[in-house]
């Protein structure tokens, strides 16, 4: 079957970051991404089944594999070769449209014993990435036997397997999980100082890419005692999206501190320094800069939020310190205690009905275009684009096992 | 005896006239047979002795005044208010009409053996002065003579316990004023009245009270409804500031003292600004080439630097005291007599090259909203009957229109510009959306109150200004400006004169009548 894959060679991997350093998204050309033609994979176990995949999509995460940009973090806890692809909706064998959960846990993995984390709902946090009887991938799409969305056929298990619900076009169910991320960063704490007395309860949106878009509405949606967002948006498509999904506020990069110090009444010091900041901020990027920029804003006792897959950075984290401000990652989903245990998947697909996101697919390809989708995708603010997507419908279906 | 005013026709000899460009100046030439130029009048000759004409002024009021020493005695409370650095522009060489009229006054009070005298800069909800800037106004004497005791104030719209509340007026408008002016037995008011919009009751309604008072009369509504600015008699704006200065007027006693200025604007060596192109000599074509040249040599903010430091030369040629309305009267008729021009009939093209300084700022930038107050609050309403462009027409503007603000001055102008403008450019939506936002700011506040900041309400007020022009133009062309800095305030960027005539012609058709209204030296054109 037809497949896109990444290998683990080292002088395409040395190829993609050059490349991608002089143009985001070169990778898809020189680098360690190949359309091949593979054996479906196996069921590794009882519970799994092999899916079809509809339409997948480009993250951020994928590019930064695809350009040799991951962190070295992530070596022990994927499995090469693999294929890409996690933000998947799919038929499964079984007549059901689903999309995946894609971090492959304890129970996907065949341990019987689950951690600590995963008996407590928490697959996010699981200790056991590389246990089981699959190889290590934290993933689908990062894991050799798994397969991936960059295909015609990839398997999961039944735990990770969610119900679209009639009704939800695939062009926003496409758009489940990385909202499903965007909700569980929303959903995150305040911060000790939370608003505070007389203190405007603000969030501010680093970001409206998807991850960003989908936590704009996130928080528009779901989080009453944020009365006023204030989304930071490079683009002009960006920033009309991020007023439809419930920005109160759209701002451009470099107008972020004066757009946060409307809302939140707080003074510039000399050096552009704020008095105050917002209580929460999410950095939907990841970068030093936006990490930067996000620390400016927070207000001292505030939270800040890192939703967007992080690059090694230095940033100065003096005011981290000196304002007592809390830094958590956002990585993935699971149930969320403050909307009272449901999981984020369930707050993802009403809020895909309700936000429309099928407005946030801009462009498909078919799996034979990886070098342009690949461009596409990261060039999708300048283009005028949000997500970009594999489209498989066209295609004919692996036969079951 | 000085040439009045005229309006030049243009036909294929008409050599290429000046237009100013912010820092700069451009030689256009404009189409043959249906383009016209305005003139200014030249400049009148100065009051021979200006110092004695104060004298007489106060000794001789207008209106039912009693001279000013009558009004004068020992233990009474004396303040003395006096218009900001907003005027005249550019700032005027050394004496400047307030420290002429200022020192006379107090000559009188110390005959009188008035010891309680304060002074104060009424800048309404403009930014506090600089030693420096106060010490230009008032001379050295004056300022050596009060600032140290604390005798010299700058009107602070935002103090609390430094505002009174006088009452309404018959239509709802707070009269809300400083507590110095509302508990003294006298206020003398010393003005330069350098545009026909300045002067008379607006002087004490504007600079001496509050946000909650301004508002009445700087909003949409009374700007729309304001035809023109520099027309009181066709103004709401000056209606309002009417009713309120005189309700003012039942509490407190107050004694006008109104100068007026002749319009010889640029000092010798740029004598050429103020000329007619085909008169211009040897010289004053070398000083353009020059000037020209040596500016564009420069970087921005070096050209700023050096325009800045421009001082006019203009000398009085009227003062005249006493009751408020009898003076403006006379001062109005006075600034007519230098400013006004005769104009035949509208066009569908008006071109207006805007120089490096406005009323809001004098040493500093003219950011894009300045750009938009001087041109189209401004320059538009120098009409008296009806504008210079027809309704549906064109206004062609020249200026560099950089995406640069003063941090210091103007902070609530960079929000207006980033926050405001981004979303609305409509003035109704902006006032709605917005206004009250701004104005009661914290931060703008203290910048207001402590540092020298306009109030955060400013650049809205610079937007309504032109909100008359706004609605009467069917489009406003930039040219030379920053494209994206003109297009975030709803015009169009143009690169040459020529361009932006072209495009206006999608408004008004093909070869339309132009106007090129060849400002400064300010004039008022009285449009038949």
């Amino acid at each position: 079957m037809k497949a896109l894959q990444v290998d683990r060679t080292v002088a395409r991997f040395a190829m993609a970051r050059v490349a991608s350093g002089l143009r985001p998204g070169a990778g898809g050309r020189f680098g360690p991404l190949r359309l091949v033609d593979v054996t479906p994979p196996d069921l590794p176990g009882p519970g799994w089944q092999r899916l079809s995949p509809r339409l997948a999509g480009i993250c951020g995460s994928d590019l930064a594999t695809v350009d040799a940009r991951s962190s070295r973090w992530f070596e022990p806890i994927v499995s090469f070769p693999f294929v890409p692809g996690h933000e998947v909706v799919a038929d499964a064998e079984d007549g059901r449209r689903v999309v995946i959960e894609p971090v492959l846990a304890c129970e996907a993995r065949g341990i019987q014993a689950f951690c600590s984390a995963c008996a407590e709902g928490r697959r996010r946090h699981c200790r056991n990435l590389t246990g089981g009887h699959i190889s290590p991938g934290l993933q689908t799409g990062y894991c050799r036997e798994t397969g991936g969305g960059w295909s015609l056929a990839l398997v999961a298990h039944q735990s990770q397997l969610h119900d679209v619900p009639e009704g939800l076009a695939d062009e926003a169910a496409v758009l489940v999980e990385p909202a499903a991320c965007a909700i569980h960063a929303a959903l995150m704490p305040m911060g000790a100082a939370g608003a505070g007395a007389g203190q405007e309860p603000a969030a501010v949106v680093i970001g409206a890419g998807t991850l960003g878009l989908c936590t704009i509405a996130a928080l528009s949606r779901f989080r009453e005692d944020v009365t006023r967002v204030i989304a930071i948006a490079k683009y002009p498509h960006q920033r009309d999206l991020a007023a439809r999904l419930g920005a109160t506020s759209v701002a451009e990069p470099t107008e972020l501190r004066r757009a946060v110090r409307r809302v939140t009444g707080s003074w510039i010091r000399d050096g552009g320094q704020l008095s105050g900041g917002a209580p929460l901020v999410i950095d939907c990027v990841g970068s030093a800069a936006s990490l930067a920029d996000a620390l400016a804003v927070t207000a001292p006792g505030g939270s800040l939020v890192l939703a967007g897959m992080p690059a090694p950075a230095h940033v100065d984290l003096t005011p981290l310190w000196q304002r007592e401000v809390s830094l958590s990652g956002a990585y993935t989903y699971g149930p969320e205690p403050a909307m009272g245990g449901r999981h984020s998947f369930d707050l993802a697909f009403e809020l895909a009905d309700a936000a429309r996101f099928e407005r946030l697919l801009s462009a498909t390809y078919p799996l034979e275009r990886p070098v342009e989708a690949i461009e596409h995708a990261a060039a999708a603010g300048r283009r005028g684009a949000i997500k970009i997507a594999f489209d498989m419908r066209g295609e004919k279906k692996i036969p079951p096992n | 005896m000085p040439r009045p005013g005229f309006v030049l026709e243009v036909d294929r000899s008409t050599p290429p006239v000046l237009v100013w460009h912010g820092e700069g100046f451009r030689l256009e030439r404009l189409p043959a047979e249906r383009s016209r130029v305005v003139y200014a009048p030249e400049p009148l000759a100065p009051l021979p002795d200006p110092d004695a004409a104060v004298r007489r002024a106060l000794l001789e009021p207008l209106g039912d005044s009693p001279p000013l020493p009558e009004l004068l005695y020992a233990g009474m409370r004396l303040t003395i208010a006096f218009d900001d650095l907003s005027l005249p522009l550019p700032p005027m060489r050394r004496p400047d009409n307030r420290q002429r009229v200022i020192e006379a006054v107090l000559e009188l009070a110390a005959e009188a053996g008035v010891d309680d005298v304060v002074l104060i800069a009424a800048l309404g909800l403009h930014r506090r002065m600089t030693d420096a800037e106060l010490r230009h106004c008032l001379g050295d004497r004056i300022f050596d003579a009060f600032a140290p005791y604390g005798a010299l104030l700058q009107h602070d719209a935002e103090d609390p316990s430094g505002l009174v509340m006088l009452g309404q007026t018959d239509k709802g408008e707070d009269v809300e004023v400083n507590r110095r002016v509302a508990e003294s037995d006298l206020l003398v008011y010393v003005n330069i009245n350098l545009v026909a919009m300045d002067g008379g009751h607006k002087s004490t309604s504007t600079g001496l009270m509050s946000y909650r008072s301004v508002r009445h009369h700087h909003n949409v509504r009374t700007l729309q409804h304001s035809r023109s600015l520099m027309d009181r008699p066709n103004s709401e704006l000056h209606s309002s500031a009417w009713r309120i200065g005189r309700l003012l007027g039942q509490q407190v006693r107050v004694f006008q003292v109104e100068t007026t200025l002749n319009n010889d604007t640029f000092p010798s060596q740029m004598a050429f600004l103020q000329k007619r192109e085909w008169e211009w000599g040897v010289k004053d074509r070398a000083t353009f080439v020059a000037a020209s040249r040596g500016a564009d040599a420069l970087s921005p903010s070096a050209k700023r630097a050096l325009f800045q430091a421009v001082l006019s030369p203009q000398q009085m040629t009227s003062v005249q005291a006493g009751e408020v309305e009898a003076v403006h009267a006379a001062t109005i008729a006075n600034l007519h007599r230098q400013q006004l021009v005769e104009v035949e009939g509208q066009s569908d093209v008006v071109i207006f090259g805007l120089p490096h300084v406005g009323p809001y700022n004098v040493g500093s930038i003219m950011n894009p909203i300045l750009v938009m107050c001087l041109s189209l609050g401004y320059f538009f309403n120098f009409y008296i009957g009806k504008p210079l462009v027809r309704p549906g027409g064109v206004v062609i503007v020249s200026h560099p229109t950089p995406w640069a603000f003063h941090p210091v001055h103007h902070p609530s102008y960079i929000d207006f510009f980033e926050e405001v403008l981004s979303s609305t450019t409509d003035p109704l939506q902006i006032e709605k959306l917005y206004e009250e936002r701004f104005a009661t700011d914290e931060w703008y506040r203290h910048l207001y109150r402590t540092s020298y900041a306009y109030h955060g309400v400013h650049p809205f007020y610079m937007w309504y200004w032109g909100a008359h022009a706004l609605e009467y133009a069917s489009n406003t062309i930039i040219v030379g400006g920053n494209r994206r800095a003109v297009r975030r305030m709803g015009f169009k960027p143009a690169t040459t004169l020529a361009d932006a005539l072209e495009m206006a012609e999608d408004q008004v058709g093909r070869d339309p009548t132009i106007t090129y209204f060849r400002c400064p030296p300010i004039m008022l054109a009285n449009v038949h």
